[in-house]
């Protein structure tokens, strides 16, 4: 499959090189040069340099043709945005954000997105760490 | 009307400075507590420290009784995002949101932003007036309609100059609601009303039918 994926930290690397391992297809944007430097030196996709919010970097990733845009930057407002931009600009079925807040994370899940919320994603197993469960 | 308006930077201060002069309910929300507190002294307690784009602090601001939510930020995506959560969740009627960068009016259109608003496409639309090579003038876009006021600026030696308007080769769907003349006079034409050069016709017309309206003032292709 044909994954775009926009933001190069932690999460966002850690996808693109774990499906990059599984023969997929994978583009990865960021807007510093720096946070490429950080994939393993076996990661075969493509980086992709510039802002991932705007409909033309998204174009040159090749997000027309993705299967699923995944929005994993640090900023909710900023994933919500990019991910929208991938399914209503360029029709992308499956777009995937994290968003921290967990209202608004419910907010998006009704316009359409695959919102996942790490928020509460932890909270739950940090409550099952403590009681030992 | 109450009008909530998220961000409290010049844009957001005197928008609300404006509001509350005219009347108007007005609460201003930001995360910048000194931005709260010089707002609140200089207009009253209007003022509410938070995130904008969040939940928590929409219902703390009351925007499921606001008749309009302004997103004024610097930042587009936390415009979109307050945008988003005012109409989805509270189903404010009428959103007003500050574009940043011209490339993002589109998403926001798509994504049910009753008014966009950029400064950079005020700036070009006031350059596009001052240049010859743009003879039609975009002023506004009517709210949940296709339609568009637009102005034409007829050349002295245009084909259109000393004919009436009812000789003119209109496109359909056009009217035309006024026409300055040069002399500075307002006029509201009829079929009978000559056409001059140097007048500015505004016009109301769709999209598709501009190059055609342009023609038919200008000759230009």
């Amino acid at each position: 499959m044909r994954f775009v994926i926009m933001g190069c930290g932690r999460l966002g690397r850690t996808v693109a090189t774990t499906l990059d391992s599984e023969g997929h297809e994978v583009s990865i944007i960021d807007f510093h040069e720096a946070a490429f430097q950080l994939l393993p030196e076996s990661f075969g996709g493509r980086t992709v340099l510039g802002n991932g919010v705007d409909k033309q970097i998204q174009a040159e990733a090749g997000t027309p043709e993705a299967d699923v845009f995944m929005a994993l930057a640090n900023g909710d407002n900023r994933n919500a945005m990019a991910a929208q931009v991938a399914k209503h600009l360029h029709g992308v079925d499956r777009v995937v954000a994290r968003i921290f807040d967990t209202e608004r994370a419910e907010v998006y899940r009704e316009l359409g997105l695959e919102a996942v919320n790490p928020t509460s994603i932890v909270s739950d197993l940090v409550r099952q760490a403590a009681f030992g469960s | 009307m109450y009008i909530i308006i998220v961000g409290c930077g010049k844009v957001g201060a005197a928008t609300a400075r404006e509001l509350v002069a005219t009347g108007h309910e007005v609460l201003v929300i930001d995360h910048d507590i000194d931005r709260i507190r010089d707002i609140s002294e200089e207009l009253g307690d209007i003022g509410l420290f938070g995130d904008g784009a969040e939940v928590h602090f929409q219902s703390q601001a009351g925007m499921e009784r606001a008749d309009m939510v302004v997103a004024a930020t610097g930042r587009d995506e936390t415009n979109l995002a307050v945008v988003q959560v005012a109409k989805h969740r509270y189903k404010v009627p009428m959103a007003i949101a500050r574009v940043n960068d011209p490339r993002n009016e589109e998403i926001f259109r798509v994504l049910g932003v009753d008014a966009p608003v950029s400064a950079t496409q005020a700036i070009l639309a006031h350059i596009e007036q001052e240049l010859p090579s743009h003879p039609l003038i975009h002023l506004l876009e009517f709210h949940a309609s296709d339609f568009e006021l637009v102005e034409v600026v007829v050349p002295k030696d245009a084909p259109a100059v000393g004919k009436t308007v009812s000789e003119l080769d209109l496109p359909p769907q056009s009217m035309l609601p006024l026409i300055m003349q040069p002399d500075g006079r307002p006029e509201m034409p009829g079929g009978e009303t000559v056409i001059q050069g140097g007048a500015v016709i505004l016009a109301v017309t769709l999209p598709e039918h501009e190059n055609a309206l342009r023609r038919a003032f200008t000759g230009a292709e």
